[in-house]
């Protein structure tokens, strides 16, 4: 929970981790790779102070995480995703299992979301329904860009994909977060590519599709899709920090997805360990848009940050949010006002 | 002999496809040795897991440009700290092409169809903007719909604008509308404000990322990282 100015804020941060990459869990030099490519995002956005030494970056340990997420991160829950890439790490990287054991300890902290990989085929269906029976999931994270031998990704399109989106609703696993990164074969493609996103949330419109990191660098494809279909939501992951170091920027992605999405489809997250939830919550409760640009973007009020910050997810997953805690009324589809356009 | 000046000025007419500025506006060109004509080019990028398909196409565009410049018999461009450096770095040693240098990892579109979607969004990027100087000079939407390529002022903006056209083929003669789709097509005077709106994301989506990439670039290579250039 956090507070400030009177008004109070139901912390959900939509991305945490708790991985492995140190070079005792490396696989291989990709391992490496992988690793160094968080650390160079971690230390490009992060203010001076947040700076951790590589080795603390590589593994932290739990008294860490709680601490940093729950005891000075304002952080009320975690959705706690899971990134399995066992081509590269011996161990993976954090699997549904290896964050079930925290979850465990702290139920009340974590949502703890699973995975499947329909390269798995018969096997990815059979895992998915174990996931439900031991953990009562109720989302999954994917990772298209995920290496699995030969193959270098896959797509939501695959027949596959959708054997395990039909089991997804079959089970009541109705939160499909949705992760595009760097590297997915065939290579000529466009990576970061969203489109797939459009088909399936199209085809599945009783589950929720929530792509991370609101598409970026494919913002424009993501609102795209995302004003077409009700059931699409933007994560925040990634976007959040460019409130320090780029706010310009990050006024613009923020003015641009309220225009085109609405406050109701937009998740807080951290992808902690990246960033740390302390000053992103801190940051994002203090700031407005620039004077020179409401005239396009409007302005953010109260009520738009307690969605955005934990309201939003909380209705996703279900959460019961304290009463001391204003819960505004849905901006109703069709009736929510534009800010005027530009020209 | 070419002089490495002469051999920079071919550097920088290669751009990201993805980002839309000079490799060397980026500072992607780590090392560039001239020895007689032989000219060796160092290529560095802001992560280990920059897509490989836009690093092929920087490396190959790199390698041509290079060979363009007058005198320059032999090109070498090299890929650093890239987690496919030695695949591509091979792969143009042997002219082998990116499906060559990636045998069973490419399929459906080709890597010339790929650019092709990113000069599009270039394209209207880059329309985007000059409208926008235009909008703030005192032009109207429905001005703009009916302005003429030979009508509008020069300007840096307008001259990235022509050539950024001019790559898709489409007709930059003086009589041609301004505002026009990645297809050509003019858009219509209602329909100017809500097409220019859209075309804001998208250079947002690309500047947004150019300063991401800049900063990373920064950071690993401890060089530094300029100002938010952008209003």
């Amino acid at each position: 929970m956090y507070e400030k100015d009177g008004e109070k804020y139901f912390v959900v941060d939509g991305h945490v981790h708790y991985w492995d990459g140190s070079p005792e869990n490396q696989a291989n030099i990709h391992g490496k790779q992988f690793i160094d490519c968080f650390y160079g995002y971690h230390s490009a956005l992060s203010p001076e102070e947040y700076l951790w030494p590589e080795d603390k970056f590589q593994k932290y340990s739990e008294e860490d995480m709680m601490h940093d997420l729950f005891e000075i991160g304002y952080v009320d829950v975690g959705i706690f995703q899971p990134t399995y890439l066992k081509d590269f790490y011996v161990n993976g990287f954090n699997t549904t299992e290896q964050n079930a054991v925290l979850k465990e300890k702290y139920p009340d902290k974590f949502v703890l979301p699973g995975s499947f990989d329909p390269r798995s085929g018969e096997q990815g269906l059979e895992y998915l329904e174990e996931l439900v029976d031991r953990y009562n999931i109720k989302g999954v994270k994917l990772y298209t860009a995920e290496w699995n031998g030969q193959s270098k990704g896959w797509s939501l399109r695959d027949e596959w994909a959708k054997r395990h989106l039909e089991k997804c609703q079959e089970l009541g696993v109705k939160n499909i977060h949705v992760h595009k990164g760097p590297t997915i074969t065939p290579l000529n493609m466009d990576a970061f590519d969203v489109k797939d996103v459009d088909e399936v949330a199209s085809e599945f419109p009783d589950l929720n599709f929530i792509v991370e990191h609101v598409g970026l660098p494919r913002l424009e494809d993501f609102c795209w899709i995302a004003v077409q279909e009700a059931n699409v939501y933007g994560g925040l992951a990634v976007a959040m920090p460019f409130i320090y170091s780029r706010p310009r920027y990050f006024a613009k992605i923020i003015g641009e997805l309220l225009y085109w999405l609405d406050e109701d489809r937009l998740l807080f997250a951290s992808d902690y360990a990246i960033w740390q939830p302390k000053w992103l919550v801190e940051m994002f409760v203090d700031f407005q848009i620039p004077e020179d640009m409401q005239g396009e973007y409007g302005t953010l009020t109260p009520d738009m940050k307690r969605k955005i910050l934990g309201l939003n997810a909380a209705h996703l997953y279900d959460l019961e949010v304290p009463s001391e805690v204003p819960q505004p009324a849905a901006v109703a589809a069709g009736e929510e006002e534009y800010p005027e356009a530009p020209y | 002999m070419p002089t490495e000046a002469a051999v920079l000025d071919a550097l920088s007419g290669v751009r990201d496809p993805e980002l839309d500025e000079p490799i060397t506006d980026l500072k992607f060109v780590a090392d560039l040795r001239v020895a007689e004509g032989t000219v060796d080019v160092r290529l560095r990028l802001p992560t280990p897991f920059c897509a490989p398909n836009f690093a092929y196409l920087m490396v190959a565009d790199a390698r041509e440009a290079v060979l363009s410049v007058p005198g320059v018999r032999r090109a070498r461009v090299a890929l650093d700290d890239h987690h496919a450096s030695s695949e591509i770095n091979a792969g143009m040693v042997n002219e082998r092409g990116f499906e060559g240098t990636f045998p069973g990892e490419t399929e459906g579109e080709s890597l010339d169809e790929l650019r092709t979607i990113f000069r599009r969004k270039a394209f209207i990027s880059r329309q985007e903007k000059l409208c926008r100087t235009l909008l703030a000079a005192g032009y109207s939407a429905a001005e703009l719909a009916e302005t003429r390529l030979g009508e509008v002022p020069a300007s840096e903006a307008f001259e990235k604008y022509l050539s950024r056209r001019e790559e898709l083929g489409l007709d930059v003669s003086a009589e041609a509308p301004l505002v026009v789709d990645p297809d050509g097509n003019p858009i219509p005077e209602e329909a100017v404000v809500e097409h220019l709106r859209f075309a804001k994301l998208t250079r947002l989506s690309i500047e947004g990322n150019a300063g991401f990439c800049r900063g990373l670039l920064a950071t690993r290579y401890g060089i530094e990282d300029p100002e938010e250039a952008t209003p």
